[in-house]
């Protein structure tokens, strides 16, 4: 595939290709630099290597069904994804979700944000050298991402924000995790502070590089740390509150010339106001009683014992569903038969369970928004997520786009690098956090 | 100025405007095929003060006369506000003009709406594909392209 | 293995030995799984205790391409390429499941599964694999190497 340097090569300059396969260990893309000796005369930036086709997939999978595909878009904040897609949803369908399952969202969402930024600042780190901050930062998400697991089952791509609340409730001891998780992250934070802020080398390749001006990053449509370390006050939680935002204190870090090195700095003190947050929810969130689920009769019995009538005790329900019997529900999924799963003891005994499931996974039923389309965007690792989605009434949406946050900003990076060194090449793009998944959706 | 103060003040200055609705808090204009740019050159300029572009795509109506509708959000960081502006352009001829001159992420977001859906813009410096590799043919995101048509690049091997 | 000798054994094994011990991979990285690929290369379930943690970043100086996430029709001559200037002895770890078969992505983009275009030799289903199940894959693999017939002499190619 020829870029179009490619195709108006001169004899005088070199042509080097930063090919779809790199050492950087954010996303698979392109450039295609034409060089003079070491400085850059023109870039070419090629994308689309992870291109998976997420909305035409989308628009053949029911509302359920195509929640996976939303946490494989950006993959370091999993969660964000979720959330915006089911807000988006619970927008058209206009859903009122419990404050407890609003509460375990901001606490996810927050979780992710702060792995988001840990993974861009490490890979950013070690792709300039500091090698030592990747291997801590990896140490601070593994306990990050240990909250998560126990919580949601999975580490990373969890589908946990389902539309109309949450999948399950927190885990027993949740308290625990969240707190040593924060400490942890707490601690690297203060050694990564120390090993990056006045470093010489590190200022020598971010300070200046890169820089970007307000009014071009506003006219690329710059959103998230990007455009708030060119000092543009623009963070969807507070232009746009959604879930608790506007009950919670927290801070919107700016920066000054929107150069590498501000990039960095925003994204480790918005890390800060994000464990700032994760501890103010993690207050208001009351505990509850711990579901014994060991107890209980088997679901095969109870099936059986249903047909003639309602047993009525207990079931013991599989391990994968904790965190998920019927007393836990009302807290943590709005109460419309029609959008959310009904609870599997319901489903096991009784008949208007046994028919809400099945109506529910049906071809053709299920959620069916009414018909219009609807734009909702939440504050992702990168910027503004957006999710715009055209309903025809069915089952399935008709059209499903998704804003991607680091489209716009990757489409300034030609401009940014041109004139520079090769070597600036690396700490530019690194500071940018491209994800290709989100990418090229 | 008031939201709706605005929005007669937008109709007024830009009579191509064919229509407004409002529905779950979004605001979304109607605006015909010859009156676009002008429209959103005027939105971007006083005293609207929409700077940001958040976003530009294509929806694809199949079964409509007009097949394309192009669908933008503007974004006013002044006044913290967003609109939609739709266009609809015929199946047969679904050219329309580019805004490469008025927001620079226009120049990425119109590539992907050609990639995709294969609309023109007319004015735009370089309209190639994006997210696909040259070689590829058809436009993935229109109905009309079988979900699971691929069209691999390297020969695949049992 | 043909003039095999109780010598030839023995030095067939120690050079499995030291070849399943010290591989120096080169990591294909597109997708979500090389967020894991990250946490099983650094210190919490660290790769290196395997000797597999030295990653050279030119197919040139490694011996194992470790292809991890979803491999689409525009990144395939890529991948091929990769894999052409890799030198023998040279294994592949098809790492996810959308590089062993395609895994949620069934379109028209989407490679269904490595193997369609180079030689696999282990597989490790997983959306993302945890580390642990990464460390099975890559301990599986230095069976097969420690196990395979050891292809140490120059042979004059007709």
């Amino acid at each position: 595939m020829g870029t179009d340097l490619e195709k108006n090569a001169r004899p005088d300059t070199m042509l080097i290709n930063m090919g779809p396969s790199h050492p950087a260990m954010h996303g698979t893309f392109r450039i295609m630099l034409e060089l003079e000796g070491e400085k850059i005369l023109n870039a070419e930036v090629e994308i689309g290597y992870l291109h998976r086709g997420f909305e035409k997939t989308c628009e053949n999978k029911t509302y359920f069904n195509l929640l996976p595909y939303t946490d494989r878009l950006n993959y370091v904040s999993p969660q964000i994804n979720n959330l915006g897609y089911a807000m988006t949803v619970e927008k058209m369908l206009g859903l009122q979700v419990p404050e407890r399952a609003q509460q375990i969202r901001v606490l996810m969402s927050e979780l992710s944000r702060v792995s988001d930024h840990l993974t861009c600042l490490a890979a950013m780190a070690m792709e300039n050298g500091a090698f030592t901050v990747f291997l801590y930062m990896m140490k601070a998400r593994e306990f990050l991402w240990d909250v998560i697991e126990f919580t949601t089952g999975s580490r990373m791509t969890t589908s946990y924000i389902r539309i109309g609340g949450v999948r399950a409730d927190l885990h027993e001891g949740w308290r625990e995790s969240v707190k040593t998780a924060v400490r942890e992250t707490r601690s690297v934070l203060k050694d990564v502070h120390g090993l990056l802020d006045r470093n010489q080398i590190f200022l020598n390749r971010t300070r200046g590089i890169g820089a970007m001006s307000k009014e071009d990053a506003l006219s690329y449509g710059w959103t998230g740390p990007c455009l708030r370390s060119t000092g543009v006050r623009y963070d969807v939680r507070k232009a746009h509150p959604y879930l608790l935002y506007d009950r919670l204190e927290f801070d919107v870090p700016l920066g000054e010339c929107g150069d590498n090195y501000d990039r960095y700095s925003v994204r480790m003190r918005e890390m800060e106001q994000s464990l700032r947050i994760i501890e103010q929810v993690a207050g208001l969130i009351r505990d509850s009683e711990p579901q014994v689920t060991a107890e209980g009769m088997e679901p095969t019995e109870a099936v059986r014992m249903g047909r003639l009538q309602n047993p009525r005790q207990r079931i013991r329900l599989s391990p994968n569903l904790e965190g998920s019997e019927k007393e836990v529900y009302p807290r943590i999924l709005a109460d419309e038969p029609s959008v959310v799963v009904p609870p599997k003891e319901d489903t096991y005994t009784t008949m208007e369970g046994l028919i809400s499931h099945f109506l529910f996974f049906m071809k053709g039923s299920g959620i069916r928004p009414p018909k219009g389309d609807v734009y909702f965007s939440v504050e992702g690792g990168n910027g503004e997520v957006g999710f715009y989605i055209v309903s025809d009434g069915t089952d399935r949406p008709y059209r499903l786009h998704l804003r991607a946050p680091c489209f716009h900003i990757l489409a300034a990076l030609e401009t940014l690098i041109r004139g520079r060194f090769v070597a600036d090449v690396v700490p530019t793009f690194g500071s940018m956090n491209m994800i290709g998944g989100e990418l090229d959706r | 100025m008031e939201k709706e103060d605005l929005i007669e003040e937008i109709r007024t200055r830009f009579p191509a405007v064919e229509s407004y609705a409002e529905t779950l808090g979004d605001q979304t204009l109607v605006v015909r095929r010859e009156g676009f740019r002008l429209l959103m050159s005027g939105l971007r300029g006083a005293p609207f003060d929409y700077a940001v572009l958040l976003d530009l795509t294509c929806v694809d109506f199949l079964a409509s006369e007009n097949r394309f509708e192009i669908v933008c959000h503007l974004f006013s960081l002044s006044r913290n506000r967003r609109l939609r502006v739709k266009v609809s352009l015929p199946g047969d001829n679904p050219v329309v003009d580019s805004l490469t001159g008025l927001w620079k992420n226009a120049d990425w977001l119109e590539r992907e709406a050609f990639d995709m859906f294969g609309v023109g813009f007319m004015g735009h410096p370089d309209l190639k594909r994006i997210l696909m590799y040259e070689g590829f043919e058809g436009h993935p995101l229109c109905k009309s392209y079988p979900w699971r048509k691929e069209q691999p690049l390297v020969p695949i091997k049992d | 293995m043909s003039g095999s000798s109780f010598l030839t054994t023995r030095f067939d094994s120690a050079l499995g030995w030291a070849r399943k011990f010290s591989l120096f991979h080169y990591p294909f990285i597109t997708a979500c799984c090389g967020m894991e690929y990250m946490s099983t290369a650094c210190a919490h379930f660290d790769i290196d205790r395997f000797g597999a943690g030295l990653t050279r970043f030119s197919p040139r100086q490694a011996d194992l391409l470790f292809v991890v996430g979803t491999v689409s029709h525009k990144l395939a001559p890529a991948l091929k390429t990769v894999y052409d200037q890799m030198l023998e002895p040279r294994w592949v770890i098809a790492f996810g499941v959308c590089a062993v078969s395609g895994g949620i992505y069934q379109n028209y983009a989407t490679v269904q599964g490595i193997d369609r275009i180079i030689p696999v030799d282990v597989y490790i289903p997983g959306c993302p694999p945890r580390p642990e199940m990464v460390l099975d894959g890559l301990l599986k693999l230095q069976e097969k190497i420690q196990d395979q017939p050891q292809d140490w002499r120059w042979r004059k190619r007709t």
